[in-house]
């Protein structure tokens, strides 16, 4: 899973960039602080590096349950006044966004 | 300068299943907006995916009939991108362990055939659907959530002919698997296309550029050459191809990069959690493939074979799936592969395309088809009558045996009802036999014309005539 585009060291998480992939607007200051903050707990995360896992297969998850599956079959859902209600702004029974462009 | 083209294609397609594939909501198309939608498929916090298992079978299915090496252990990932058609902020699909791996499909182009590889197939959900309005957009989520396979070929398409050729196969074979509708007009089968270009007999590719969203196999021809066009003015300009997102414009023929995708190409999967692994034993995968049907290519393969018919008819019956069905059916009913596929081949064919309907929609089944044939052949009807009867079967549905006799158009080979028809013939027209007696040969057919004239052309003729011969010696 290697990105060429993560910026830096791998091991790093570069804030303004993250933000921009994620459409944040932070501030200097606030970019600063979490770049604090985030490095932080990443050299945290590093002790794990102490532990020899050459014997381990990687999980994909942490219980070990595998194929939980559902039969298809088809339940209703919400009514569209429900799942609309909890929108800021919606507009001919669809979800209204900020203009988006192709 | 001359430059060779590479063509890779992603392919999604709609899994036939009811339900979403995380959710138990109606994947029905044309519903009105956000009217099949849940907590799950809007993103709430804290609601959980559970999959479709028919959703991993389909997709297993489709991997075996493409003869792609299927996964003991596959997974789930998140692929993280800010866009309003989905409203968890991430797409789930899968990264790094596909369900499906290599395969390929056969082509055919100009008479010459090529095998096109496949990279994997993966399973994913499809987003919801953006509307454009003069301030604002709107999102329809009912189609976020939907079950798409994504089937992803090799750079070994060297050009738009054999894109479309790809397709065309492609959709064959998921159709003999049941896997799809690919109902394109319903937007079952929709493809992104990766285009480059290198100068002639190079080796390294040049840096491709992907056409997203393409619809229609047309389109997908249309917009590789608008591309190719657009990639060999700039190369021809000394200018380089940047990796970017394009749409096609069809009222223009030309390829315009998408704004929204700058940054899309960073998408930083990661395991989604909330999904446990596809573990597949052999047993299960052994079990899916007993259940898959034969490739469109052994099929034909076996109707020359086990019904002795020309390698041109078979080709035309498999093309499509319901059509060879259809024809087996009719063969089974009528007892008559040959003349089972004389039939389907001209007069159903021909009645199908001449009213534009697919071979569902006709009313004869396969079952009045066989009888019809059945009646045929045995003479209790003559060819034109034959045809008559198809016809009023083709466009009302109904019993042959039953039009044959509401209307009298029976054949009648009852030697009962022929010998005292003859009889009155003979009574009637002594010249004519003391004629045929005295060694006058036309005679006959004038006599049977007259007996034919009496059952008002329903007599078998070549009974008519042996009686006649038999009582004139």
């Amino acid at each position: 899973m290697a990105d060429s585009k993560t910026g830096g060291a791998a091991d790093a998480i570069d804030v303004a960039y993250v933000a921009r992939l994620a459409r944040l607007q932070l501030s200097t200051e606030e970019i600063e602080t979490f770049q604090r903050q985030l490095n932080s707990i990443v050299d945290y995360f590093k002790a794990i590096r102490e532990v020899d896992v050459d014997t381990v297969q990687p999980m994909a998850h942490a219980v070990r349950v595998q194929n939980i599956f559902r039969a298809d079959e088809v339940r209703p859902g919400l009514d569209r006044e429900l799942a609309l209600a909890n929108a800021p702004v919606h507009l001919d029974d669809q979800f209204s966004v900020p203009k988006i462009v192709e | 300068m001359n430059y060779d083209v590479t063509i890779g294609l992603e392919v999604h397609v709609q899994l036939k299943t009811r339900s979403k594939m995380f959710c138990s909501c109606s994947t029905a198309f044309g519903a009105e907006p956000n009217t099949q939608v849940c907590p799950v498929c809007l993103g709430y916090p804290g609601a959980l995916p559970v999959m479709n298992g028919e959703a991993i079978r389909y997709t297993v299915m489709a991997g075996l009939m493409l003869g792609c090496k299927i996964s003991a252990y596959s997974k789930f990932d998140r692929k993280n991108y800010f866009y309003p058609d989905m409203p968890k902020n991430y797409q789930i699909s899968q990264y790094d362990m596909p369900l499906c791996l290599g395969g390929s499909v056969d082509i055919d182009v100009g008479g010459q055939a090529k095998t096109i590889r496949l990279t994997r197939i993966h399973l994913e959900e499809d987003v919801g659907k953006n509307m454009h309005f003069a301030r604002t957009s709107g999102v329809d989520f009912n189609r976020a959530g939907v079950p798409l396979m994504e089937i992803v070929s090799e750079p070994d398409l060297t050009s738009p002919e054999e894109a479309q050729a790809y397709l065309v196969a492609l959709k064959q074979i998921l159709l003999y698997a049941g896997v799809s509708e690919c109902n394109l007009e319903q937007g079952n089968l929709r493809c992104d296309v990766n285009c480059s270009l290198r100068p002639r007999g190079t080796t390294p590719l040049g840096t491709k550029a992907e056409i997203k969203n393409m619809n229609t196999f047309k389109g997908v021809f249309h917009a590789a050459h608008a591309e190719i066009r657009r990639q060999t003015e700039l190369l021809a300009a000394g200018e380089k191809i940047r990796q970017e997102t394009l749409r096609y414009d069809p009222d223009l023929d030309i390829t315009v990069p998408m704004r929204s995708k700058e940054y899309a190409h960073d998408y930083r999967y990661f395991p989604e959690p909330d999904l446990l692994p596809v573990v597949l034993a052999p047993e299960t995968i052994q079990a899916w493939a007993d259940q898959l049907p034969e490739l469109p290519r052994q099929r034909r393969e076996r109707f020359v074979r086990e019904y002795g018919l020309p390698e041109y008819d078979a080709q035309v019956l498999v093309a499509d799936k319901v059509v060879a069905d259809y024809f087996e059916e009719t063969a089974r009913q009528a007892g008559n592969p040959k003349a089972a596929s004389n039939w389907v081949m001209t007069e159903m064919l021909r009645q199908l395309a001449a009213q534009e309907l697919e071979i569902g929609q006709a009313k004869i089944t396969p079952r009045a088809l066989g009888e019809l044939i059945r009646m045929a052949e045995s003479q209790t009807i003559n060819s034109n009558t034959a045809r008559q009867v198809f016809g009023i079967l083709f466009a009302e549905g109904g019993e042959p045996a039953q039009i044959v006799k509401e209307r009298g158009w029976g054949q009648v080979s009852d030697s009962g009802v022929l010998e005292a028809a003859v009889d009155q013939v003979l009574a009637a027209n002594a010249k004519s036999a003391a004629d045929y007696r005295a060694g006058k040969k036309p005679a006959l057919q004038f006599l049977v014309g007259q007996v034919m004239k009496v059952t008002r052309g329903k007599a078998n003729p070549a009974m008519v005539q042996a009686m006649l011969e038999q009582k004139l010696v």
